[in-house]
């Protein structure tokens, strides 16, 4: 057998080979791709670096949780979209978490007319994609009635055309906070939260399309658990709702957690289609930037950066939580 | 008690929560389902005719679908020339159709869906057999969607299986490589990376190159389903017992036969809910194109609705949308249980 035949024959040797062409690869298309991009920037006259998140903005942002000015710097305009996009996956979990869990546990009940109905709410909306959802939610919130006929469902709260107005608490008095109700002065609310019509449609197309799918995990979660459980519980005396809580839930949750968590990344992955709508989370803040500095290569590593930083810590605490519910065997 | 009347009570009475739950439902559905099929069905204004008429009837105005139904299917596509889009789609649910028949299920299948893809192609694009050529920028509605969704799946899952076989493997570059692929763009919104395959595609590319807007997107999508398939075909590749590669091993098969003949067809067969469920998304996820100027069928829907005189009626024009995605979703559902019940026939 000639030499090279033979080391073609080791396993090894060919795995170091194809190793090697992998890296050789990477580093060809990675070292043509950086040059192609430095000689683009270089012709249309872009400096590389994030030396620009420290010049002036010079646009606006409808809506902020801090402070901002258009004279203020791309870093803080960044900052502005980043706490919106927080806050909007912040909500979004919470309320597809209340509802998908409500709906998956009724879709098991022994209650037909519930179960059917949860059963064609599931499938009606999981089935369209989200942004459709989106347009329809931002449609019908803007064609809402102005603010002096404002929907009234429930007392203090106001569904208009300006967005959603809930009571709010007002600390400024110091000490223990006070209720603060919205109030119709001339042609607007004053007290209380706002909610404009971009954040109220875009938390109810989040919540809404993002319950279904949690639904149906804490369908299956529950479905996992042995019928055996359900019926020694019920021989012991334990109520429905005992054994619910008490039997069935906690070993549902090993199931459950797993697939919520990626359901939890998905709310925050799919809240950047806030910019279809004109909400200025993260992702459209930097689309602005982008098309004010030029700077697409630093604004969309520093968008991928954050969302990376975002998932791994939500996973991070999702699998600190899955320990404690996991099955300690012994 | 009679059947009913016994099946009423444990169902619908059975106990005091249920009771209160089925008058909830009861008073939802009074809340809703009239008044929904007085404006869909009985308000509703049918047939051609102008937003006005819509305006006095009061109702739904499905007057919209008959009067832009055409701009919502075929976007920006040559008026005269959507024949061409519609017969390469009767051809593409035709192929689609005859390939949920076992029957159908030979060699001659995999030719027809080149052929189809051959055939679809010079139909959408003309230029040759007297056909005006039509660019791909003025492709646009359901065949762009289905375009864009059909060739993102077709390439992307060769791809995703590359990409598990690689997480899998115990060469250590091929397995950082893949893992570092994979992690990284599954952390990423979809719509950030639809973003930079049109923004940064350009500047990656040699000067003087560029490729079309429809093209990037495709391109994007594919990058972005890749990722999330391989997830789904590693967790069938986990599941394969590890006597089943020591077996192929022991017969003298290279790496690749053991994975073609013994644990790819095992492990593809384990996963087809999880694979067509993200095709689903996959098919799904093409509106998200709108947002980079591509005018599939949500984009067109949208700009059928652009008129102030029809704007109003938009529920109608999304909820027709809806209703095509949802076919499709629910087609691919319902055909993925189908086929999980039937390749698992041969291992009973």
């Amino acid at each position: 057998m000639g030499g090279l035949a033979g080391l073609w024959g080791s396993r090894r040797f060919r795995g170091l080979v194809y190793q090697a062409l992998v890296i050789g690869g990477v580093i060809a298309v990675g070292g043509w791709l950086v040059r192609n991009t430095l000689t683009n920037l270089e012709l249309r006259g872009i400096a590389t670096g994030f030396g620009f998140l420290g010049r002036e903005a010079g646009f606006d942002i409808s809506e902020s949780l801090i402070p901002y000015t258009p004279a203020d710097t791309y870093a803080r305009a960044l900052l502005v979209g980043l706490l919106n996009t927080l806050l909007i996956s912040a909500l979004g979990i919470v309320f597809a978490t209340l509802i998908g869990t409500a709906v998956g546990v009724m879709r098991l009940s022994g209650n037909w007319l519930m179960a059917r109905l949860c059963g064609v709410y599931v499938e009606a909306v999981r089935n369209v994609p989200l942004l459709l959802q989106l347009f329809v939610w931002y449609g019908l919130v803007t064609t809402l009635p102005g603010a002096r006929q404002a929907l009234n469902p429930l007392p203090g709260v106001f569904l208009s055309n300006r967005g959603l107005v809930i009571p709010g608490l007002d600390w400024s008095g110091g000490g223990w906070p006070v209720l603060d109700l919205p109030r119709l002065a001339g042609f607007n609310f004053t007290g209380g939260l706002t909610l404009s019509p971009e954040f109220a449609a875009l938390l109810a197309g989040l919540t809404v399309y993002t319950a279904a799918f949690i639904a149906e995990i804490v369908r299956a979660g529950i479905l996992s658990v042995p019928k055996g459980q359900v019926e020694a519980a019920r021989a012991l005396g334990l109520s429905k709702g005992q054994t619910l809580r008490l039997v069935v839930l906690p070993q549902a949750l090993r199931v459950i957690v797993p697939p919520l968590t990626s359901q939890y990344l998905n709310v925050t992955k799919n809240s950047p289609l806030a910019i279809a709508i004109g909400y200025p989370d993260l992702v459209a803040v930097s689309n602005t930037a982008i098309n004010q500095t030029g700077q697409a290569v630093e604004s969309v590593a520093l968008v991928m950066g954050v969302f990376l930083c975002i998932s791994l810590g939500l996973s991070a605490l999702m699998n600190w939580y899955n320990k404690r519910v996991a099955l300690v065997s012994k | 008690m009679n059947r009913p009347g016994r099946w009423i009570k444990a169902n619908l009475f059975g106990s005091p929560v249920n009771t209160v739950l089925t008058v909830l439902a009861l008073a939802l559905l009074w809340q809703t389902v009239p008044p929904f099929l007085d404006w869909a069905l009985f308000s509703a204004s049918w047939g051609g005719g102008s937003p006005e008429s819509c305006r006095q009837a009061g109702g739904a105005c499905w007057t919209l679908l008959a009067e832009r139904h055409r701009l919502m299917l075929f976007g920006l596509y040559p008026y005269d020339q959507h024949w061409r889009p519609l017969l390469a789609m009767a051809l593409f649910v035709a192929l689609l159709a005859a390939s949920s028949h076992r029957r159908c299920w030979r060699p001659w299948l995999a030719l027809a869906w080149g052929a189809l893809i051959v055939v679809a192609s010079l139909l959408m694009w003309g230029g040759v057999a007297g056909l005006v050529p039509v660019e791909t920028a003025q492709w646009g509605g359901l065949p762009l969607t289905l375009v864009i969704a059909v060739l993102a799946i077709v390439v992307a899952f060769p791809f995703s299986i590359l990409l598990a076989l690689g997480r899998r493997s115990e060469l250590p570059v091929i397995k950082a490589v893949s893992v570092g692929y994979i992690e990284l763009v599954r952390g990423l919104p979809l719509v950030s990376l639809l973003f930079m395959a049109s923004v940064m595609f350009p500047l990656f590319l040699p000067e003087g190159v560029t490729i079309e807007k429809a093209l990037r997107a495709l391109v994007g999508m594919t990058l972005f389903t890749a990722a999330y398939l391989a997830e789904a075909v590693r967790g069938g590749l986990q599941a394969i017992p590890k006597g089943q590669f020591e077996a192929a091993d022991a017969l003298g098969l290279s790496y690749w036969q053991t994975m073609r003949l013994i644990i790819l067809p095992q492990a593809l067969r384990l996963v087809i809910p999880p694979i067509v469920g993200q095709f689903i998304t996959c098919f799904k996820d093409t509106s998200l194109v709108t947002i980079v100027g591509l005018y599939d069928l949500l984009a067109a829907t949208k700009a059928a609705l652009n008129d102030p005189a029809w704007r109003p009626f938009f529920v109608e024009g999304y909820l027709a949308a809806a209703l095509v995605y949802f076919c499709f979703c629910f087609f691919m559902s319902r055909y993925s249980q189908w086929l999980e019940r039937e390749v698992a026939k041969g291992t009973r």
